[in-house]
């Protein structure tokens, strides 16, 4: 059982437990502003202002990153004999059509996060454009998937519905407008 | 003693998501393209058990496990931000098929390009600091 996916119904509630002992020990669920704090130890501070911040006040949360960094190597290396994740035979085929041929059989795409992968110049366009509009977006945002769709939204704030909302905008352009755009030929 | 627990609970955030398989740009893509329930019900039940939970500590004013009183900021009321930091977000999120939690723990699973996502979304942020004075909030 431990060893299999782990079902909707236990993750989720899992992910809301997490979030409410960080809260009940005087801190909060939200993993992108550790992106900040990655700037100001690598001295953005010499920038702008902005990153000026006492980062001993956000070592707790670099704390929480190091673990999920151990969290997932256990994850993948002790408790995941099988990789493969088993998507809907829907998404196969759709992605099978993009080019991906390892949709169904592995648990990333090994067309764009294996090491062959990287001889190609496009992938690495790829990985760090979205990388850059992930870190670029979520700040702008003020949170990502923990910060707004999971922690705003637990605490019923507007401003996160609002956020989760564009996530889905722009999720669903990527998704339908644009892969078929950058994968397709 | 207190750098051990936000450790532990990483750790055990990082198993979870990885477990989930909400760390799997497969499951993303699936979720954008509204073809499997996965997605919708790790969100949505996390969503029930994390509105009751949040009710629970507010109501009852429980102190924090430091005895410090607990303090549930309200987010600063805006429009604009939310909804195009949350679109260009949402760009990056389908294309790389992870949000920052998944990049620190697909980064533990050995999957290494993974780390140009993540040094992207570092020059992400640095880009909004530099530039958030120009920026419509």
């Amino acid at each position: 059982m431990l060893y299999q996916p782990w079902p909707w119904y236990v993750s989720g509630p899992l992910i809301a437990i997490i979030m409410a002992v960080l809260i009940l020990l005087g801190k909060k669920f939200g993993m992108s502003s550790n992106l900040e704090t990655f700037c100001s130890v690598g001295g953005a501070g010499k920038f702008t202002d902005y990153f000026k911040i006492d980062v001993k006040s956000k070592r707790w949360n670099l704390l929480v990153v190091l673990g999920s960094v151990f969290g997932g190597f256990l994850g993948a290396h002790v408790l995941s004999p099988n990789p493969a994740v088993d998507i809907t035979a829907e998404t196969v085929a759709k992605l099978q059509g993009l080019g991906f041929e390892s949709a169904g059989k592995a648990y990333l795409p090994t067309e764009l996060f294996s090491l062959e992968a990287l001889s190609q110049p496009m992938v690495w366009i790829i990985l760090l454009v979205a990388g850059v509009l992930v870190g670029f977006g979520t700040r702008y945002a003020g949170g990502c998937t923990s910060g707004h769709a999971i922690s705003g939204l637990s605490n019923l704030q507007r401003p996160s519905l609002i956020a989760v909302i564009g996530f889905f905008i722009g999720g669903l352009i990527m998704n339908h407008l644009l892969f078929p755009l950058i994968f397709g030929s | 003693m207190k750098s051990i627990i936000y450790i532990i609970i990483g750790t055990f955030l990082g198993i979870v998501l990885y477990k989930s398989e909400a760390a799997s740009w497969f499951r993303i893509y699936e979720m954008f393209q509204f073809d499997s329930f996965h997605m919708y019900g790790i969100i949505g039940s996390a969503l029930a058990v994390g509105v009751v939970l949040v009710q629970l500590i507010k109501r009852s004013k429980t102190k924090s496990f430091f005895g410090e009183t607990i303090n549930i900021p309200n987010k600063e009321k805006a429009f604009t931000r939310y909804l195009l930091g949350g679109i260009l977000f949402g760009l990056g999120w389908a294309l790389a098929g992870a949000c920052p939690g998944p990049m620190y723990i697909l980064t533990g699973a050995g999957y290494w390009p993974i780390l140009i996502v993540l040094f992207g979304a570092t020059v992400g942020a640095f880009l909004y600091g530099v530039l958030r004075g120009k920026l419509p909030h």
